[in-house]
């Protein structure tokens, strides 16, 4: 059992869990993940970490609460509560090469994942450029903790409200224009946004490296349910991955294999609902990173 | 009392009640019901003690067979159970699921002329009945000071844990699932072994004062090196499995629809997928299953499909039954039930709908040529012969590969194929680090992990066994500050007797 020592909102529906497992803060490295459970009959659902402290023996977790699990833990993990199962670090940690200048982009939950990248390329010396998205002002979450890892910061919202308004793509293409010596850039966040910072980069010849969230049952290499195509092979992104070159990831196919359950997890986030009598949010549930 | 003969005993092996086939696959209850006594007795008495005991020479763990079939015929079914116990832990498990055909049954003299003396039933008999009178066979156990990691709950490390827990060792278990069992638990489905028999025989490893650490990803959590370095093992075994399900690479694989049978088989046997939604993890099964693949675990996925509705389920293997690499058991069962067998074909082709959903798969037919490498006829493909047909679910049950973390994450030596190298005694590349079970030898079978654990436990008693006893440092159980980290904060699921653990 694993207790929860903190937990912070930053919107209505994304937050934070401070766990504690002080040999999985000591292990832990940029780009790796753990599998959560949240009781005994639930599912085992992938995570990436967001930070950990080796001082405070702790992992943090950002979560988006989108569909029954993550729902679930929103409204009931609560300080003092024990997650029934937490394991990891899972899947190879990001390679934080001796890079001069490096994007690190995050959008929607990837924004949390990118920042142990950000910190640890700043702690090799490099010259570190933060691109984040977030829909709007309110919804932003972090920023001190990004600018105290970057040399420059672009945060890129929807609506304008906050940074540039745009998408972070946007914010890519502007960090390329006014540095042509950058040599790579990591990005995590929603299918969709990977797949358009690869293709943002990739007429610059820039090797972009993206974190993938496919559906995962054990997350040790047994199952094969988080296959994806990289450079037409088949890799297992629990034990293979999670980070891949964005130029050969068939995002594609990812995004059609996440809808793998889609008719179950609507099913599955209905019945919770109507059962905690909370109102039906309108939006499509969709598997959590 | 006349020595019995092969003309003297009981010419038909006893039966084993089982469920009618119609009435099983709506359950996921036992298919086969074990033996009575009187049953058992029966079949012990066709035993015929003959001197030579070739079944003992079967036995991939050297149980003492005619020893405990005698006890089962002087009803002293406690001596029987002892006698089992000397050499395995699981009698319950090993009655149900070893290929007792090719090993002690198949050994047995009486098959010369009869069906062989049915042990695994017997086996079995001892097992179930030690579980529901709550025997269990706990020596006299002196400490020794040294700790023995074994990394993975399977039953490699399942059998040397408790081999090193007898010798006297502080024994940790380490598994990465939240339930210890292994294969025994995610892989091979209730009515063939029932996770409660699981449960039970699992009990007797805890008895023994064995620890079992869930949630626990060794090489990643922590290394091989830091387990003998930092927590203070002296010894550590390596059971971790084969892992990494195989696929073909034919056009299609990635179609909403296609899974591996380690996939299929884990969500429903360890997530329980059956019961979604009062489960959370889901399972998407059509109508129409195909399986590739007839070994025991394409039986099993399909057994599993037509229990959970599937309306057809097929077998698609590219040779004859006869090269079919499943238990002649499973494949009566499986064809009881109603799997649709299609021998000598081969899938080319997974079709897919607009929804990229699997819509069908187009195969071809094989007939069978010269004999390959592993002397069985190679198939080959018969020109034009290629057909489609409808199904929504495509499982694929043709093998595994090596799980690469081990690798990723030590130095220990791996072959080309990827499995751990060990010598004849088990013993890897680095001191101190034992390796058995799939994970060496790639895809076999509970028995032979089990044995490959029982070896290894030899292999590991006499490593210990060498070092003087000044050299032996013997940590501080609770070693504080391991990892240079305050480690007394650090939480594991300790996995607990059942019925003893707390409700979440």
């Amino acid at each position: 059992m694993y207790e929860i020592l903190a937990r912070e909102e930053f919107s209505e529906s994304t937050f934070l869990l401070e766990v504690q497992h002080p040999l999985l803060a000591k292990a832990a490295n940029p780009g790796q993940f753990v599998i959560v459970m949240v009781r005994a009959d639930g599912e085992r659902i992938p995570l990436t970490i967001a930070d950990y402290s080796v001082a405070r023996g702790t992992i943090t977790l950002v979560i988006q609460a989108v569909g029954k699990t993550t729902r679930d833990m929103q409204q009931n993990c609560r300080v003092g509560d024990m997650l029934y199962a937490l394991v990891g670090p899972m899947g190879i940690p990001s390679h934080i090469g001796e890079v001069q200048k490096v994007i690190c982009v995050g959008g929607g939950l990837g924004v949390a994942p990118v920042f142990p990248q950000a910190r640890a390329f700043k702690q090799r010396g490099a010259y570190v450029i933060g691109v984040i998205g977030f829909r709007s002002k309110d919804l932003i979450f972090w920023e001190d903790k990004f600018r105290d890892v970057c040399d420059e910061l672009i945060i890129c919202t929807d609506d304008g409200s906050a940074g540039i308004q745009g998408l972070v793509t946007d914010g890519v293409a502007q960090a390329i224009e006014s540095h042509p010596d950058i040599e790579e850039v990591i990005a995590i966040g929603p299918p969709v946004m990977m797949k358009f910072c690869a293709e943002t980069t990739r007429p610059h010849k820039i090797k972009t490296m993206v974190s993938l969230n496919p559906i995962m049952v054990d997350g040790t290499g047994m199952c094969g349910g988080c296959r994806v195509s990289v450079g037409g092979e088949i890799k297992f992104c629990c034990v293979d991955g999670p980070d891949f070159d964005g130029h050969q990831v068939d995002f594609d196919e990812l995004m059609r294999r996440l809808d793998r359950f889609k008719a179950e997890e609507k099913q599955s986030l209905e019945r919770w609902s109507r059962a905690t009598n909370c109102r039906l949010q309108d939006e499509e549930p969709h598997t959590p990173q | 009392m006349p020595p019995k003969t092969m003309r003297t005993i009981c010419q038909q092996r006893t039966p084993m009640a089982a469920q009618d086939p119609k009435q099983r696959i709506d359950n996921f209850s036992e298919v086969t019901l074990g033996y009575s006594l009187a049953d058992a007795r029966n079949e012990a008495e066709r035993c015929l003690m003959c001197p030579q005991e070739p079944c003992v020479k079967g036995c991939p763990v050297g149980i003492d067979i005619p020893g405990f079939i005698q006890k089962i015929c002087d009803q002293d079914y406690r001596g029987a159970y002892e006698v089992l116990a000397d050499a395995t832990l699981l009698p319950a498990i090993c009655g149900r699921v070893c290929p007792q055909e090719d090993q002690c049954e198949g050994a047995c003299v009486v098959t010369q002329k009869l069906e062989s003396v049915g042990i695994g039933r017997l086996e079995r008999f001892i097992g179930d009945m030690a579980i529901a009178e709550g025997w269990s066979s706990k020596p006299d156990i002196e400490p020794n000071g040294y700790k023995v990691a074994i990394v993975g709950a399977g039953p490699a490390g399942i059998a040397c844990a408790a081999d090193m827990a007898k010798a006297g060792c502080d024994v940790t278990i380490f598994e990465a699932l939240h339930r210890p069992g292994g294969v025994l638990t995610y892989g091979i489905p209730d009515f063939r072994l029932p996770n409660t028999v699981v449960d039970a025989e699992f009990e007797k490893v805890l008895q023994l004062g064995v620890k079992v650490e869930a949630n626990t990803l060794v090489g990643r959590l922590f290394s091989l090196a830091q387990l003998r370095n930092e927590l203070g093992f002296h010894a550590v075994f390596i059971g971790t499995g084969a892992g990494y399900p195989s696929f073909m690479g034919i056009p299609g694989e990635a179609l909403n629809g296609v899974l591996s049978a380690n996939e299929f088989l884990t969500r429903c046997n360890l997530m329980q997928a059956g019961e979604f939604p009062a489960r959370d993890t889901p399972l998407h099964m059509g109508r129409k299953v195909a399986v590739i693949g007839a070994g025991n675990t394409a039986m099993d996925a399909m057994r599993v499909a037509l229990r959970l509705g599937a309306e057809e389920v097929y077998c698609l293997y590219r040779r004859t039954k006869a090269e079919s690499p499943a238990r002649e058991e499973e494949l009566e069962h499986a064809k009881e039930e109603g799997v649709i067998f299609q021998w000598l074909t081969a899938p080319l082709e997974i079709l897919g709908d607009a929804d990229h959903q699997v819509s069908g798969l187009r195969c071809i037919r094989m007939e069978l040529g010269e004999p390959d490498n592993s002397a069985r006829r190679r198939p080959v493909a018969i020109e034009n012969s290629d057909f489609e047909f409808e199904c929504n679910t495509v499982i694929y049950a043709i093998g595994t590969n090596a799980n690469p973390i081990i690798g990723q994450t030590s130095k220990l030596k791996l072959n080309k194929r990827g499995y751990i190298e060990v010598d004849a005694e088990q013993r890897t590349s680095l001191a101190g680090v034992f390796a058995g079970g799939d994970i060496v030898t790639g895809s076999a079978t509970v028995i032979l992990a089990m044995g490959a654990g029982r070896s290894a436990a030899r292999s590991m008693k006499r490593y210990l066994g060498i070092k003087e006893a000044e050299e032996m440092e013997v940590s501080d159980p609770a070693r504080p500050r391991a990892f240079g980290i305050d480690t007394r904060q650090q939480q594991f699921t300790r996995v607990r007797l059942p019925g003893k653990e707390r409700a979440a």
